[in-house]
């Protein structure tokens, strides 16, 4: 008898909040600069610096916190974590350890059955950055690069509440789409704004122990994730399975091999000793300061989704589709108003056509090429007959390979519908002259031949005849 | 002469900062071999620097500290000077900042004329632990200075320099001050900017001075003290001119006398001096309250907890990566570390990372470092109320006088024991000054004040009444005189 297994997930996102400067220096956070220009004397360590908080990375914190419904701590820690490393310029990390500023958050995902279910957010903290070892190109040397040292993170750690893969990617997608309403974290996966550390275990279905887990480290991407989580699940269960145990451990998933090894065990890793920073004094907020905070945040995914299903008529989908990103969201709101009441024409296109091409091209929303005010004007023209949907399509690729607007590409390339009676009557006696034997089929009761007559009238249209006249008046002339 | 006859003669015209600054080179020169004050003379810097207050002083510009010379403690970082910690650790490091303690004396216009010798990273009670050698008492050339500011202490004593800068994180400004019949003030923990001093335990060290007088300390520590955006520990609160309350008069004072301090192990000859100077006070107007503070006992213990482990985190980043001692020919990060640490810290600095890793590390954790930090608040508390009642406390700075070079360097409980006076002030983050109050068999004996947060006014001004009264803090070392 086959036993049941049940995975148990926790995540822990590390969001690189986006502040001007560092955490605890005046420097800069900008990516991608020469190694090393970006790191002054506190981000190297040096003899007599000290720490001094960046207020907006304070900010940006409370505001996740809010946004998830946490309780924000009147009084958090800043403590060392402790350790060795080249890229960790003063041996210890500044960190908080048992007072974080955001405690027990929830986040709602939807699954895959269309099923809501509440996450749990044990805490979320902040802490500085560590710097890069860079091992290419050096001969056997290592070198290091302090820019990314004393980078702002937040560190959001989920409960182990996630049950499997597509429930960590459904998280951690949320999350990903909080931190970019909130304007705290780019989401850049590829820069490594945004990354995460999944905890995993097994257990047997029913049981409420958890099975021993495993950490994997340093997932960028939400198909590594969803990948180095399953490849763990199926390594987990096998060894059970096949009378082993696992091992509380730290595994670095491999995405060339697509397979998750080991790091260092628990028992062999850095006891951190963690105490106080008595460098920074405890992180005190007041009433005044969160609420100023609660009062300046936007409207949250969840809260829009709502409002697009309520007052535009989308379905629960689609408004989960658009509010997934803040600008989607925005540009598709943007067109919908231009349009009035059709709501749905504009989700149709702003998820269709306009994403379609967004994604083969690699863009952002933000760089699209049609913006709001051009698309309305196209989808005007469907809603007042100049044109059908399918001639729109055309349209819709020649405004976003060029300048001009919808009414332009139109009357330049002759696409206005042909909803003229007499032009249409005439232009289907010449395809029944033109079709003689299978006039007589159709007559003679092969009804299928319909279609090949609307074909054959909007070929001769250059599809322009409006579909609906020409589907009208086709069956009062074949019928005789 | 004091900072203040200087600054009075520059200004009178008497002479110029120039010549002020040439005698104490020359001074210097003459006489720092033996008593290994200095690690660093900087004799261009002073020339230049001395040059720029004379011009400014011919312009009728400038305060009471303009043309005058001083020494700072080599823990204070010095752009372009070595700033070693008297660590072989440090012994390459060019500092490529001022510490905010040095970038306002110099603004002061105070003239530097080198750094000097002190315990590795602060780290003792005796500046025999220096990579650069012991410093010797100039009263007695066969006795310690004090530590860890021992080299400011006897450049000050030997009027190598006219004031020192030092650095307070268990006693190590007013006991050497003590041991070498100085005025050593130690200014409430974040009255004077951390920024650019060497930590060694963060929630303790606190920059003050070494200083020939009362008046003196007010007058450079006026200069040094205030907030600074730098250091999230600095306190924001306006700093009152400290020379101007000198004059206040002892008459209604309230003195706490600390039982504590009066026990077994307090040398008789320094308990009778101390005596003696407290009945100077109620002669004064003063009135004496003995009391006890059941705690401050616990004081060391406690100390020797919190202390090391901070420098344990305060010292990871001398790790021969990006600055400092680093091994020759390492062959792999493990031997890099190992060896780079192994070579660059002494004794002494091993010791207390090694006790400060063992209380920090997990399963130690709460039986040490949390133990000790609950202490500290009852020792805080200790205060609190004794300070309800009186105005400051009065007791010895240190057990006995000066000891032999040699007699405790390698027993450290012994050695530790030495702070057993100091340390509470530091706990608790109390300003505290040691005065000069007498002499047992030619060594100095000081006496210590300790007052409540911010009182440093009354400390000082306490401390000016006494030097009124008395001469002891003119006497020189015999063989300086």
């Amino acid at each position: 008898m086959s036993i049941e297994w049940e995975t148990v997930i926790g995540l822990e996102i590390h969001a690189q909040l986006a502040t001007r400067s560092k955490i605890f220096s005046g420097s800069s956070t900008a990516y991608g600069a020469t190694p090393n220009v970006q790191a002054n004397l506190v981000d190297l360590g040096y003899p007599g610096v000290l720490p001094v908080l960046n207020r907006e990375a304070v900010r940006m914190a409370v505001r996740f916190g809010l946004a998830t419904g946490a309780t924000i701590a009147r009084r958090s820690i800043f403590a060392r974590k402790n350790y060795f490393y080249p890229d960790l310029p003063k041996g210890y990390q500044i960190s908080q350890y048992e007072r974080p500023i955001v405690e027990d958050g929830t986040v709602e995902i939807v699954l895959d059955d269309g099923a809501h279910k509440t996450v749990g957010i044990t805490r979320a903290h902040l802490e500085e950055d560590a710097g890069k070892s860079l091992h290419e190109g050096l001969g056997k040397h290592s070198g290091i690069d302090l820019n990314r040292a004393g980078t702002p993170l937040l560190e959001i750690v989920s409960e182990p509440d996630l049950r499997s893969a597509r429930e960590a990617i459904a998280y951690m997608k949320k999350v990903h789409t909080l931190v970019r309403y909130l304007e705290i974290c780019d989401g850049n996966m590829q820069e490594g704004s945004f990354r995460c550390d999944a905890n995993v275990s097994v257990r047997h279905k029913g049981r409420h122990e958890y099975g021993t887990r495993c950490e994997i480290k340093n997932l960028n991407s939400f198909r590594f994730v969803e990948r180095a989580i399953n490849y763990e699940v199926a390594r987990q269960i096998g060894l059970i399975e096949g009378g082993g145990s696992v091992v509380l451990e730290t595994r670095l998933y491999d995405p060339d091999r697509n397979e998750t090894r080991p790091m260092r065990s628990k028992e062999e890793a850095n006891d951190y000793r963690y105490f106080p920073d008595p460098d920074l004094l405890p992180l005190a907020l007041d009433e005044e300061f969160i609420e100023e905070i609660r009062g300046a945040l936007p409207e949250l995914p969840d809260q829009k989704a709502a409002r697009f299903v309520h007052d535009h008529g989308l379905s629960g989908y689609d408004a989960g589709v658009l509010t997934a990103n803040r600008e989607l969201a925005d540009y598709y709101e943007a067109v919908a108003a231009m349009l009035g009441g059709e709501a749905k024409l504009a989700a149709n296109w702003v998820m269709g056509d306009l994403s379609g091409f967004l994604n083969r091209d690699n863009r952002e929303i933000g760089r699209s090429p049609v913006d709001a005010k051009r698309l309305a004007g196209l989808l005007a023209r469907i809603i007042d007959g100049t044109i059908s949907g399918k001639i729109a399509k055309e349209v819709f690729e020649a405004m976003w390979e060029g300048q001009s607007d919808a009414d332009a590409i139109i009357d330049a390339k002759g696409l206005r519908q042909i909803t003229d009676t007499s032009t249409i009557q005439r232009v289907i006696a010449g395809v029944m002259t033109a079709n003689p034997a299978q006039l007589a089929d159709y007559r003679s009761g092969k009804d299928k031949l319909f279609g090949f007559f609307v074909g054959q009238v909007m070929k001769a249209t250059g599809g322009k005849a409006n579909p609906a006249q020409v589907n009208e008046l086709l069956r009062e002339m074949l019928a005789g | 002469m004091t900072v203040a006859e200087i600054g009075r003669g520059l200004r009178a015209g008497q002479f110029t900062s120039i010549e002020v600054t040439k005698h104490f080179l020359e001074r210097i020169d003459r006489v720092n071999k033996p008593l290994n004050a200095f690690i660093t003379v900087t004799p261009e810097r002073a020339m230049a620097d001395a040059k720029r207050a004379d011009a400014v002083i011919a312009r009728g510009e400038g305060g009471p500290l303009t043309g005058v010379p001083l020494a700072h403690k080599d823990i204070f970082c010095t752009e372009g000077v070595l700033t070693s910690c008297g660590s072989r650790m440090l012994s390459n490091f060019i500092a490529p900042y001022d510490a905010t303690v040095v970038e306002r004396l110099a603004a002061a216009g105070m003239v530097t004329l080198g750094k000097t010798n002190m315990d590795e990273f602060a780290m003792g009670s005796s500046s025999e632990t220096s990579w650069y050698g012991p410093v010797r008492n100039p009263w007695d050339g066969t006795k310690v200075p004090g530590g860890s500011s021992g080299g400011s202490a006897a450049a000050v004593a030997a009027r190598l320099a006219p004031v020192a800068t030092g650095t307070d994180t268990g006693g190590s400004i007013r006991q050497p001050g003590a041991l070498t019949g100085l005025t050593g003030f130690k200014p409430t923990y974040g009255r004077v900017s951390r920024y650019g001093m060497v930590a060694f335990a963060s929630s303790l060290d606190q920059a003050g001075v070494l200083a020939q007088s009362a008046e003196d300390a007010a007058l450079v520590l006026g200069a040094m003290a205030g907030h600074d955006a730098r250091d999230s520990t600095s306190v924001n609160a306006p700093v009152p001119d400290y020379a101007a309350g000198l004059g206040r008069s002892m008459k209604g004072l309230r003195i706490g006398i600390i039982r504590e301090f009066f026990g077994a192990g307090l040398e008789e000859g320094t308990g009778r001096a101390v005596r003696t100077a407290l009945d100077g006070y109620r002669a004064m107007g003063a009135t004496l309250v003995e009391l006890s503070l059941p705690n401050l006992p616990l004081s060391v213990p406690t100390y020797y907890v919190v202390a090391p482990a901070e420098c344990s985190s305060n010292l990871s980043r001398f790790d021969g990566v990006r600055f400092g001692h680093r091994c020759s020919e390492p062959r792999d990060l493990r031997d890099l570390y190992r060896r780079s640490r192994g070579e660059g810290f002494g004794a002494e600095v091993k010791r207390r990372i090694m006790t400060g890793t063992y209380v920090l590390s997990a399963g130690y954790y709460d039986a040490y470092y949390l133990k000790a930090q609950k202490v500290r608040s009852l020792i805080n508390a200790d205060f609190r109320r004794a300070f309800s009642e009186v105005d400051v406390l009065m007791g010895p700075t240190t057990p006995t006088p000066a000891f032999a070079i040699g007699a405790k360097v390698d027993d450290p409980i012994t050695m530790y024991l030495n702070d057993i006076y100091t340390i509470g002030a530091n706990l608790a983050g109390l300003p505290a000054v040691s005065i000069p109050c007498g002499l047992v068999d030619g060594l100095p004996v000081g006496l210590q004040i300790i007052g409540p947060h911010f009182a440093e006014e009354h400390l000082l001004a306490a401390a000016h009444a006494w030097q009124l009264q008395t001469d002891w803090h003119r006497k020189l070392p015999p063989m300086f005189a």
